[in-house]
């Protein structure tokens, strides 16, 4: 005879608890934790590059760079002064989840950190089911791509929290409409901080960095 | 392809729970996903029946009961379900929505002997 058993347990509930360790850790020494995440390409490598430059002689940051193979992403934000990068090579996996983060973070110095990106594996999909133990997802597309990206990807629009539409320099040589981007976006997400920036040209930057600053501001203010 | 990852969880939770249980057979699982997680329901049958195929859980029968995304309006008080991912109050056109369901990613049940 057959019977039923109600479970009613989350799939993810491992991971969750994780990241809550992770959250609760990083709470405490006041690190204020970016998740980026995008489609391979757009530009999260280029962007922390350019922030490390900026603001490196301003905040302590440290760095988590997840890659299905290879350590060139955290080669380049140690070539951009990244002194704090561990690499973590998911070996296959299309998204870093927790356990990735929590083997990092042991390995870290995270004394006197001010602010910890991670950057995830290049994809829209697999990462938005992963908590991470972040404070906020950050969300990178770029004008190479479709300006529909938001409406294909609804889950990771709607879990971010700041949307970052890089190579600006670029509007007019495709058919991407950055207004219709945007409108996309805040129809799945209408609380979405959004920058338009050039990482190459170093335009929109100065926005960004303005309000990385004011996010370890109030969160050295927490008591 | 994340859904492999999340059948081997599955795995985990239901081997676990099967041994709790005193299941020496796990014949069925009931899986409850939202629409807001972005994981195809196809697509983790077919991770988890390749996951198991030499495990005890070979041939288990998964019934996956997809949750719509369902959201209140702050604004007006208008219960509504979300429809192609537009959040926005269809009657009063705020934007500030309590969601109160679509980011199931559940296992409800399990079944066997």
């Amino acid at each position: 005879m057959s019977k039923k058993i109600t479970v009613e347990k989350k799939v993810l509930s491992e991971n969750d608890r994780l990241a809550a360790d992770i959250r609760k850790k990083l709470e405490k020494q006041k690190i204020v934790t970016l998740n980026l995440v995008s489609s391979p390409g757009s530009g999260k490598t280029s962007l922390l590059e350019r922030t490390l430059k900026e603001l490196g002689n301003k905040f302590n940051m440290a760095l988590i760079a997840g890659d299905v193979q290879t350590e060139n992403d955290a080669d380049r934000l140690k070539r951009a002064g990244g002194k704090n990068v561990r690499p973590v090579i998911t070996g296959g996996a299309c998204h870093l989840d927790a356990r990735m983060v929590t083997r990092a973070l042991d390995e870290m110095n995270l004394k006197g950190v001010d602010i910890l990106f991670i950057e995830n594996v290049g994809n829209l999909v697999c990462p938005s089911s992963y908590d991470l133990g972040e404070d906020m997802k950050v969300v990178l597309m770029s004008t190479t791509e479709g300006d529909d990206k938001p409406l294909k990807y609804p889950s990771m629009f709607r879990r971010s929290s700041v949307l970052i539409i890089n190579k600006i320099d670029l509007l007019g040589l495709s058919n991407f409409d950055i207004k219709q981007a945007e409108k996309n976006a805040r129809t799945i997400n209408a609380d979405l901080k959004v920058f338009e920036i050039s990482c190459l040209k170093e335009t929109g930057l100065e926005a960004w960095y303005d309000w990385l600053g004011n996010q370890v501001t109030s969160k050295k203010g927490k008591k | 392809m994340h859904e492999l990852s999340i059948a081997t969880e599955i795995i985990n939770i239901v081997e676990k729970e099967a041994s709790r249980q005193h299941l020496t057979r796990v014949e069925e699982i009931g899986l409850k996903i939202g629409a807001l997680t972005g994981v195809n329901p196809d697509a983790l049958t077919f991770a988890f029946e390749a996951s198991t195929g030499d495990t005890s859980l070979a041939g288990v029968v998964i019934k996956i009961e997809k949750i719509p995304v369902k959201g209140e309006c702050r604004a007006c008080g208008n219960a509504f379900e979300v429809q192609e991912f537009v959040f926005i109050c269809p009657e009063c056109g705020s934007s500030d929505l309590k969601i109160s369901q679509g980011e199931e990613l559940d296992i409800d049940y399990i079944a066997g002997q």
